[in-house]
């Protein structure tokens, strides 16, 4: 239900002129197809946690939305087929990352059939009574993690622990990044799955719920009209009067997850906590669609809405991707390159990583692939402590005094001017009038911050284990005096039985003398006796 | 197809600080019509050895330093500090006293420091002091404002005490400022009301000063309404001066000037929108800067009135400099999702 609500105004962030998302939001999604890819390479690595472990091995026909691989320990999810086909390899390939690393992937030949076989989950249709157990272990089943960029796994946020009661459900459809529109699309053509998989969401979240039941307050920029009409209509369609679709202005970051929680409910994320310490938990719409793929159809994520645009490709557009497809065979169906394609970004203009090179599969995370131009690079000058940083960023940091400490080195300042709420959004950067690269500073004085913990810690080991080692060889050196003493002692105390023993031995000779003495006198009656 | 690699963001506004500094100069042009219309050819010459001096120190500077000297000039914040001190210094001030203050300002005040960025005090303000405390003379002699217009004096008459200085007529032409004159005169005994008779004061201040002071207002609200600056130091500044004035005034409006007069006349709200808003040398917190400036208020109002210097703001600006680190340290704005500074 559409209603005005009362919304809690951010200082800091950016009005930016040109968000660049009508280039790829003027024509409907395209679905891909998995079956017609020359080949899929899908790491397994594909979340933040623990990686998977490896169930197939090269060789194997797989179906569709068969596991390839499963989860290992609490923090993992699975990884699922994109379609039916042969197994080639599992080997290491690039994967998704700024420095080009590589990790293990499966690289499957399709066979063409796209044949689920017998791989597809149970669907779960009477959701509305399913236990919250079984929900949220069909969603890390089906391999869903945080489609907002984070990855992280779906089913441990909505496995919340009993005592903790929550207030409010918030689904993210801000998507405030510039050039990013596969949510904005995905809420325009999906807006009824998404509200599914937001009342599946409640329904898992029931046993935490107040009385009232919760509030899911779904957020959407003001600059997507027609998502936000999708929207209302697919939940005025649900007669849920617990879901009301909040249009909340454009700014960026608001998408932050911490941002969108404080426009909408005024509360604060603590600095070192989590949403659900305040009553709320956050996710993004597209997992909510994910969920309700994976509970009323059976199906686990192995597609995705991604945005192709920027300068760089012919017809920038959104797409439905088959999680493996390479990237290059993407941009191919957007139309390929243009001239001026000069850097691949995956994720938006703000925030997203530079790779270098379009042999790389898309994953989970890829949201968004943007080909930009050639930028001219600006030499940056001094800071002039004008301020406009400060004034951007969106969690009232000081970046100007950031910058300064952490060009210095030192750390303990970086630290106590709250490096570790850096959200790192780029806001500070944006407007720096001396173009300073502020983001680099920080991510290096973050990783500094880490290597210096970590050798900290491994130097308090070493010493402890010394002084442990230390401790040792005083206690055995200690314990071995202390034996010697002893035994010296003993031995001392020793003596004085052993005195008895002359006396006694002494006393025995004394005694013998004086019966021989005794015998002697009276011998020689006997010996007289004897000749007789 | 491969691709070069950078780190996030992609994007930038558009603009730098050349832009920036640009933007403070072009909010300096009304004042400075002002002055010019007022003092005549003077303020030109003013201008002229002002910031011929400030680009020259700053390229050798440059130069010396192995820096390169291109990117740094068109930054424009030499021209700025050479701007204020030309339309600091009284008009018609001869020119080694502008290239002494400069040679302070650019050598000293910020290259030796580290050059842009790095200045601990406001270089332009480093160099007022300078010649304020070597050559006090010369620094309170101000040209009488309709004596000296261009319809009065002429290029060449100008230039002639520019350059070669010290024309035995030209002492007639100078007057003190109003603030040197009700310092002088309460020292007489005289009270405000007596002093304010004289023919030097206008309506509030002085004949000039009232319209300077108006224009420099114009292009200071103008910076605030372009977001160059924030409003923090200039009110805070203002509202701390105008404070201890008034509850000076209460006390005896006859020995104390009032709080109008402290805002209008003198340097103060030149320095309030332009000398002490140089985010270099200021508090960069919001809390920070209204504690920074309103120490300035404070101090100018307080050097103003019981010290020997008529004006006050250039030390006041100074002192305050100094307090900017510590200042710096103890106000950081709540961060979002921490307590705040009492718990709250």
């Amino acid at each position: 239900m559409f209603n005005l609500r009362k919304l809690w105004q951010s200082s800091g962030g950016l009005h930016l002129t040109d968000y660049h998302k009508e280039q790829s939001t003027q024509q409907p999604v395209r679905k891909l197809s998995a079956a017609s890819a020359p080949e899929l390479v899908i790491p397994l690595q594909q979340h933040s946690g623990h990686k998977p472990k490896i169930i197939v091995k090269a060789g194997d026909w797989v179906y569709k939305g068969q596991c390839l691989a499963e989860a290992e320990g609490i923090i993992s999810v699975p990884v699922h087929a994109s379609t039916s086909g042969k197994i080639q390899a599992i080997e290491e390939r690039p994967i998704a990352h700024p420095s080009g690393l590589n990790d293990v992937c499966v690289i499957l030949i399709p066979d063409g059939q796209d044949n689920w076989g017998d791989q597809r989950l149970a669907p779960i249709e009477n959701y509305t009574e399913a236990s919250a157990a079984s929900l949220c272990e069909r969603v890390r089943e089906a391999g869903i993690v945080g489609l907002g960029g984070a990855v992280f796994p779906s089913a441990i946020k909505l496995d919340i622990p009993t005592p903790v009661q929550l207030t409010t459900l918030v689904l993210n459809g801000a998507e405030c990044e510039p050039y990013i529109t596969c949510d904005d699309m995905l809420m325009r053509e999906q807006a009824r799955e998404i509200i599914t998989g937001c009342l599946i969401m409640l329904r898992a979240l029931h046993e935490h719920a107040p009385a009232d039941g919760l509030t899911c307050l779904i957020g959407i920029e003001d600059n997507k009209p027609q998502a936000i009409q999708a929207m209302q209509v697919a939940a005025q369609q649900a007669k849920d009067s617990r879901i009301k679709i909040v249009p909340v202005p454009t700014q960026y970051p608001t998408g932050g997850e911490r941002q969108l929680i404080h426009i909408l409910t005024g509360r604060e994320v603590p600095s070192s906590g989590r949403p659900t310490d305040i009553g709320v938990l956050c996710h993004n719409v597209a997992t909510a669609r994910a969920i309700y793929q994976a509970i009323v159809l059976g199906q686990p994520l192995i597609s995705r809405y991604v945005t192709v645009t920027g300068k760089g490709v012919v017809q920038p557009q959104n797409f439905d991707v088959p999680i493996g497809l390479n990237m290059q065979t993407l941009i191919q169906a957007a139309g390929g390159y243009t001239s001026k394609a000069k850097r691949l970004v995956m994720g938006g203009s703000m925030m997203g990583v530079a790779l270098p090179t379009d042999q790389i599969p898309v994953v989970k995370a890829t949201n968004c692939l943007w080909v930009s131009e050639q930028v001219a690079e600006t030499t940056p000058l001094p800071c002039i402590r004008c301020g406009r940083c400060a004034e951007a960023c969106p969690v009232h940091l000081l970046p100007q005094q950031l910058y300064w400490h952490a060009r210095a080195r030192n750390l303990e300042k970086v630290e106590q001017h709250h490096i570790f709420d850096c959200i790192e959004c780029g806001c500070c950067a944006y407007v720096c009038p001396s173009h300073i690269p502020l983001v680099d500073y920080y991510r290096y004085a973050k990783a500094d911050i880490y290597v210096q913990r970590e050798a900290r810690e491994k130097a308090d080991l070493a010493r402890e284990r010394h002084d442990f080692h230390q401790e040792r060889l005083e206690r055995a050196k200690r314990e071995k005096a202390e034996k010697l003493a002893k035994h010296k002692e003993a031995s001392q105390t020793k003596t004085n039985p052993s005195d008895d023993k002359q006396a006694a031995i002494q006393a025995a000779l004394e005694r013998a003398k004086v019966k021989k003495a005794q015998q002697a006198v009276a011998s020689p009656t006997t010996t007289e006796d004897k000749p007789a | 197809m491969m691709f070069g690699t950078n780190t996030s963001p992609y994007m930038h506004a558009p603009q730098g600080v050349g832009q920036v500094m640009a933007q403070v100069i072009y909010a300096l042009v009304p004042g400075t019509l002002v002055l010019l219309w007022f003092f005549g050819w003077g303020v030109i010459t003013n201008l002229l050895l002002g910031l011929g001096f400030a680009l020259l120190l700053e390229a050798l500077m440059l130069k010396l330093r192995q820096r390169p000297i291109l990117p740094f000039l068109t930054d424009y914040s030499a021209v700025v500090t050479g701007w204020l001190l030309a339309v600091a210094l009284p008009p018609y001030s001869p020119w080694w006293l502008l290239l002494i203050a400069l040679i302070f300002a650019m050598v000293i005040g910020k290259h030796l420091y580290g050059g842009l960025g790095y200045n601990p005090f406001n270089p332009a303000m480093v160099g007022y002091a300078a010649i304020l405390v070597s050559f006090p003379v010369e620094m309170t002699s101000w040209p009488a404002p309709e004596l000296t217009s261009i319809a009065n004096i002429n290029l060449s008459e100008a230039l002639q005490q520019v350059l070669l200085g010290g024309a035995s007529t030209w002492d007639g032409l100078t007057q003190a400022t109003t603030l040197d004159t009700i310092k002088t005169h309460l020292r007489l005994g005289e009270t405000v009301e007596q002093i304010s008779q004289g023919q030097a004061f206008g309506w509030i201040a002085g004949q000039a000063w009232e319209w300077v002071s108006l224009a420099w207002l114009a292009g200071g609200l103008w910076l605030i309404y372009r977001k160059i600056i924030s409003w923090h130091i200039p009110f805070a500044l203002m509202a701390a001066l105008a404070g201890m004035a008034l509850i000076f005034w209460l006390i005896n409006p006859h020995t104390y000037s009032s709080p109008l007069f402290h805002l209008v006349g003198g340097a103060t709200i030149l320095g309030a929108f332009f000398i002490a808003t140089d985010p270099v040398s200021a508090s960069t917190t919001p809390l920070g800067k209204i504690l920074y400036a309103g120490g300035i208020g404070c101090f100018t109002y307080i050097i103003r009135v019981w010290g020997s210097y008529p004006d006050a703001i250039a030390f006041a600006v100074l002192i305050m400099n100094m307090a900017v680190p510590l200042l710096d340290a103890y106000t950081q704005p709540r961060v979002y999702g921490t307590k705040g500074r009492f718990g709250l």
